[in-house]
């Protein structure tokens, strides 16, 4: 059979210990029979290690940070992609997303496809707008809100018991106890992501998430549930397990089908001890867990690659229980000369 | 009339405990609940009970196999049985 060649841009090369999506993405994309892939990175970061991944990232480019605009991101893909014909790019920060929404239709007038949320729906499912979108959709949701000062904080923290998770706008989440560790907690995830900061109710429980896929037309073409076994102090899952559970799937599904989801998406949930779940957190772009989907039998990456050339993708309907995912680190060895290449050129 | 709650132990041996149907046992003695992803390793006795429950056995028959088996007296199997079914009932094993 012949493979379709395409060129595939991924950002998300921040392989971390709070790692992006990038590389399991990529890792998906490379397993599929039906492609002959080139991938480009794009990178925001010399040290991202996905840029020296060269068997898994052919070349790699870096783009301007999301505060810098969106206008001086299409010019620099403007330039990647007189040099690299891109088919496809798949962004993976929820950061950038604002930017690459927004430039859909100017990518998609030079022949660049992405598979995308509308602003709306982005919107919708922001952290902060989060109660309301549990109420719409009749979504169990912590109480929470936003805040944009110490004293906004000081005044909803009178009305709600400790510990409260105070929350990035973007990432990270910590849980606070007191009023003094709030404030710090404030200060940094201002300073890191901008305000507003959101505070959020503390429901004790099992963390769970759910990965899904949804084609723009309110079908569930992918989802797998999973629990977190290891979790780091950054809250990220360090290992994982597939499991079978029906009411994860139908939430992923009726949040799917009531808000016509275009793309990835990552449910993150508590199951109370009360056995009920409540929604954390809709992240707009597939998980850096994605690889665990692949390896249960969902090749989400594929699939959104397909979706996004037009090409028909039927919905997954099984998927390995039981199967985990154990993260591991590892020292890559590399040349000052690629580093400095990187630096002075701006592509590796 | 005083009740000593006798008859309602008697009752009680003679229910079946359900096990979660999609529970996963394995030989050497690995469980694995697919519904929250929580394992236990079973000691062989634990094995031997739980495999006993799936196939439907009652705790007093479970109880008279395993005093023809052990040479371990009826009150002890008992106690330890009522734990057994306690825990499988707390680790969410059991169907309620």
């Amino acid at each position: 059979m012949i493979r379709q060649k395409v060129t595939v841009a991924v950002t998300g090369l921040n392989n971390i210990d709070s790692p992006g999506p990038g590389i399991p993405v990529i890792r998906g994309i490379r397993e599929s029979k039906d492609f002959d892939v080139r991938i480009i990175g794009l990178a925001y970061e010399h040290l991202e290690p996905g840029i020296y991944m060269r068997d898994l990232v052919d070349k790699t480019y870096m783009i301007p940070y999301p505060a810098e605009g969106k206008d001086a991101l299409f010019k620099r893909l403007l330039e990647i992609h007189s040099i690299e014909k891109l088919d496809v790019i798949i962004p993976n920060f929820d950061a950038e997303l604002f930017s690459f929404i927004k430039l859909e239709k100017q990518l998609a007038g030079i022949g660049i496809k992405t598979y995308l949320p509308t602003l709306e729906q982005f919107e919708e499912r922001n952290k902060s707008n989060l109660p309301a979108y549990g109420e719409k959709y009749g979504i169990n949701v912590p109480a929470g809100t936003e805040v944009f000062s110490i004293s906004d904080l000081d005044n909803t923290l009178k009305s709600m018991n400790y510990p409260v998770m105070i929350k990035g706008k973007y990432y990270d989440a910590y849980p606070a106890y007191s009023l003094e560790q709030a404030v710090s907690y404030f200060t940094k995830m201002s300073s890191k992501w901008g305000l507003p900061v959101i505070v959020q109710e503390h429901i004790k429980g099992t963390e769970v998430n759910v990965i899904a896929l949804g084609d723009g037309e309110g079908n569930l073409i992918a989802a797998v549930p999973m629990r977190k076994q290891y979790i780091t102090d950054k809250g990220k899952a360090w290992g994982g397990i597939t499991i079978e559970d029906h009411s994860m799937l139908n939430l992923a599904k009726q949040i799917i089908s009531q808000t016509k989801w275009k793309g990835g998406m990552e449910l993150e949930l508590i199951r109370a001890s009360d056995n009920k779940l409540y929604l954390l957190e809709i992240n707009p772009r597939i998980p850096a867990w994605v690889y665990l989907a692949v390896g249960a039998g969902q090749n989400i990456p594929e699939a959104l690659l397909k979706l996004t050339l037009g090409l028909d993708v039927k919905p997954f309907t099984s998927y390995d229980v039981g199967k985990m995912f154990i993260r591991y680190s590892y020292d890559m060895i590399v040349d000052l000369e690629l580093f400095s290449r990187l630096a002075t050129t701006g592509e590796l | 009339m005083v009740r000593d709650g006798s008859d309602e132990k008697s009752k009680l041996k003679q229910v079946i405990m359900l096990i979660k149907g999609n529970i996963a046992i394995s030989e050497n003695g690995f469980v694995f609940n697919p519904s929250t992803g929580d394992s236990f390793t079973l000691n062989n006795t634990g094995k031997e009970v739980l495999l006993l429950i799936k196939e439907g056995k009652n705790a007093s028959q479970i109880t008279d196999l395993l005093i023809a088996k052990y040479d371990v007296d009826k009150m002890t199997i008992e106690r330890y049985l009522d734990d057994f079914m306690n825990d499988l009932s707390a680790n969410n094993l059991s169907e309620e």
